[in-house]
């Protein structure tokens, strides 16, 4: 190898943190599994649709397999029979995971505080993000995701992420 | 029509039987358990009573006296004819006895026999797979009784194999799993296809399904049971959550239920808002139907060319109701306020997005070979086979049967309107989907003729006891401050009586079965729910048909969960 050129190389070599370059790559590629069930899940359509175009920022690949997915976005109602399915796919996917929780019914269960309806999904698995609105518009789904970018900034991208204080009801 | 002398042979055989008349001249029979079945079928073999709308039950624990029964079930059946209305009504003398079934009379009953027992637990004998069916298996009690706490929730933590159902039904048509080699395909609730909350266990003997059950329920939200619970104004934003894709189609159809048990009409100009929006809202729904059918089956530039023009419906709805999806327009009795000004323009704006969105559509499909073998001769359902099923709207239309409510029974001043009822040939997936192409080209003649020839003057019923007076009187005048308080705190006061009231909604026939005990919170309310029957229909229609065609057949039915489950 030719020594005497490496000053070349001077202004190439960025240093960073393995960190700072992974969450990088996460930010800008999170793959969303869309718990759709209700009214937020059309709103979810229209946010994927061209005018609101969640591309822009990198969360368009929807997957439908629990196992490609990092970003789980529960848009609708969830009631009490649908509650083991969320679960179910919440532990299928590998981590890091985050979880966004559309509207008023995901975050607390909204207006349906009834024999059917569970009262929050927190009560199942951990949330990162609340959206709020009934249903919310495309662009709280958007700001979600930013949230989301943010968060992800600040973990240890090599160590799992903690969820150990959290216990949901169908927990062991 | 409805006069007592077309059901004096009917009350003569079955002599048991009483004559009442509902709210808004449906006939209501009372019969007697040990006659239903025999009834039941002699209003469809001789009378022509060929479809089955709805069955429910009526709990009276809260003004029932001794000696009469608890439970009411409720049966509605429509005519032939489609103009005639009537309702049975059977008291449940023994609620561990409880009536007979009429599942082998009509295939509509199925389902809704099993809602009224996973709802009241009122069984019905003989029928074959007696179990719950909006709860999910793990509920104790139920929730419909008046005895049961609105806010008793109880955790689930097991699904079903759901092979219970499928079990007789292979032995019904002689298959044996290891035998024939066949392969249980499980899809949903969770499955991009399966629209979130539907659950479809589908037996396949290669790519074909040879038998399949679905399972609903996953977005049941307690809608009925809310209802009781709340003034009629306050349900006004629960309808906008039944069928989602258009809100305000389900405001009107519960305004105007309620108005008919009131006496109430509305102003001209009023009724004009209300066309011109449920119109728009049946162009909205469909336009969400169609994309997300084309999507499902790879065609995914549809979905921008129809998305976007929905999204321009939904500009001009924000800004005269301040919401996109759910929009809480209505109030018994007319609207929270009038069209802004200048909402002729963005609304003729809006119509021409979506004229330009359905002519790009059609143009990539209509010609299609790929559209058309995919779609033409799949799951056809034949005309006699969906009045069966109690199919109304569009899927009733595309199997060839010319019903439409705005044509049957004309309200709204629909039938001074010029546009065409759009009906179907063999009803296969196909049709259901050209179908709804064509009625929102008719739905924008409907409002462009509305738009065109609105009246001036009030929006709202000029009654005290019925809408908010003007916040100037509310503030400086003592009547007004009184009726404001009373009309918030105590509600609309609804003459006591039952009442079944249909509207002519995007999926269908929405009706309402409201029972009134006179004050302003209602005493039942049950929903008739276009999609609960097609989807009861579902898992027969798709048998001999591969998953692929299912999965358009389930994007052609229109299948909106918050409907369906309520």
């Amino acid at each position: 190898m030719d020594l005497s050129n490496s000053h070349l190389l001077d202004d190439a070599v960025v240093c960073t943190k393995v960190d700072a370059v992974i969450n990088w790559g996460r930010q800008s590629s999170l793959w969303p599994f869309v718990f759709g069930t209700a009214c937020c899940a059309i709103e979810f359509m229209a946010t994927a649709a061209s005018r609101y175009d969640i591309s822009r920022f990198g969360a368009e690949v929807l997957r439908f397999s629990p196992r490609h997915a990092d970003l789980l976005v529960v848009a609708g109602t969830v009631s009490y029979k649908q509650a083991p399915i969320l679960k179910q796919i919440y532990d299928q996917m590998p981590e890091p995971k985050w979880v966004v929780a559309v509207g008023a019914c995901a975050s607390t269960g909204g207006f349906y505080d009834n024999y059917t309806t569970l009262q929050g999904i927190d009560e199942i698995v951990p949330v990162d993000v609340y959206v709020a609105g009934c249903p919310p518009r495309p662009e709280g789904i958007l700001d979600a995701v930013v949230q989301i970018q943010k968060q992800l900034w600040r973990e240890p991208t090599l160590k799992l992420r903690d969820h150990s204080g959290f216990k949901g009801k169908l927990d062991e | 029509m409805n006069s007592t002398a077309h059901y004096q042979p009917l009350l003569e055989r079955f002599e048991a039987a009483s004559f009442t008349v509902m709210m808004g001249e449906i006939p209501m029979i009372a019969a007697h358990a040990d006659h239903l079945y025999r009834m039941v079928e002699h209003l469809r073999d001789e009378m022509g009573y060929a479809m089955l709308l709805d069955i429910t039950a009526v709990d009276n624990l809260g003004f029932s006296h001794p000696g009469s029964s608890r439970f009411e079930v409720i049966y509605l059946f429509r005519h032939a004819d489609f103009k005639r209305t009537m309702g049975l009504k059977v008291k449940v003398g023994n609620i561990d006895v409880g009536l007979p079934t009429i599942s082998d009379l009509y295939g509509s009953a199925d389902w809704l026999e099993r809602e009224v027992y996973d709802q009241y637990g009122v069984p019905f004998a003989g029928h074959p797979t007696l179990k719950r069916i909006l709860n999910h298996l793990e509920f104790v009690g139920h929730p419909l009784r008046k005895d049961y706490e609105i806010t008793q929730g109880q955790y689930c933590t097991q699904t079903q194999d759901m092979m219970d159902e499928m079990k007789p039904l292979l032995d019904a048509r002689g298959l044996e799993m290891e035998r024939d080699n066949l392969m249980i395909l499980n899809l949903g609730p969770s499955h991009p296809a399966s629209h979130g909350t539907i659950r479809t266990l589908a037996a396949l003997d290669g790519e074909k399904i040879v038998a399949g059950a679905s399972e609903i329920g996953y977005l049941h939200r307690g809608f009925e049971k809310s209802c009781e619970n709340h003034t009629y104004n306050q349900i006004i934003p629960y309808t906008d959550r039944l069928n989602y894709c258009s809100a305000l189609m389900n405001n009107i159809a519960f305004a105007k239920t309620v108005e008919e048990m009131m006496g109430l009409t509305l102003p001209d100009r009023g009724i004009f808002i209300r066309v011109i929006l449920a119109e728009l809202s049946r162009v909205i729904d469909h336009l969400v139907c169609l994309a997300a059918g084309l999507l499902d089956m790879g065609g995914q530039t549809n979905y921008w060319y129809l998305f976007n023009p929905r999204n321009d419906a939904y500009d001009f709805l924000s800004k005269l109701t301040g919401a996109r999806l759910t929009n809480s327009y209505m109030r018994i009795g007319g609207m929270t306020h009038d069209l802004y000004e200048g909402w002729e323009r963005d609304l003729e704006n809006v119509l021409k997005k979506v004229d330009k969105g359905i002519a790009e559509s059609l143009q990539m499909i209509e010609h299609n070979r790929i559209f058309q073998d995919r779609l033409l001769n799949v799951s056809p359902v034949s005309a006699a086979e969906a009045i069966d099923h109690g199919f109304t709207g569009p899927n009733l239309r595309a199997s060839g049967v010319p019903y439409d409510l705005r044509f049957a029974s004309p309200h709204y001043y629909y039938d001074t309107f010029d546009f065409d009822m759009v009906v179907g040939s063999v009803g296969d997936t196909y049709d259901r989907l050209m179908v709804r192409f064509e009625e929102m080209l008719q739905s924008m003649r409907i409002i462009r003729q509305a738009a065109k020839n609105i009246p001036g003057g009030p929006i709202n019923v000029p009654h005290h006891a019925v809408t908010m007076p003007p916040k100037k009187a509310v503030y400086t005048t003592i009547e007004g401050a009184m009726n404001q308080f009373k009309l918030v705190y105590e509600g609309v006061k609804v003459p006591r009586g039952e009442h079944y009231g249909a509207f002519e909604a995007a999926n269908g026939e929405l009706g309402f079965y409201i029972v009134s005990d006179g004050s302003g919170t209602p005493y039942k309310v049950k929903v008739r729910a276009p999609s609960f029957l097609h989807m009861a229909a579902y898992p027969k229609i798709i048998e001999g048909y591969q998953v692929g065609d299912a999965i358009l057949t389930l994007g052609s039915l229109n299948i909106i969960a918050g409907e369906m489950d309520r």
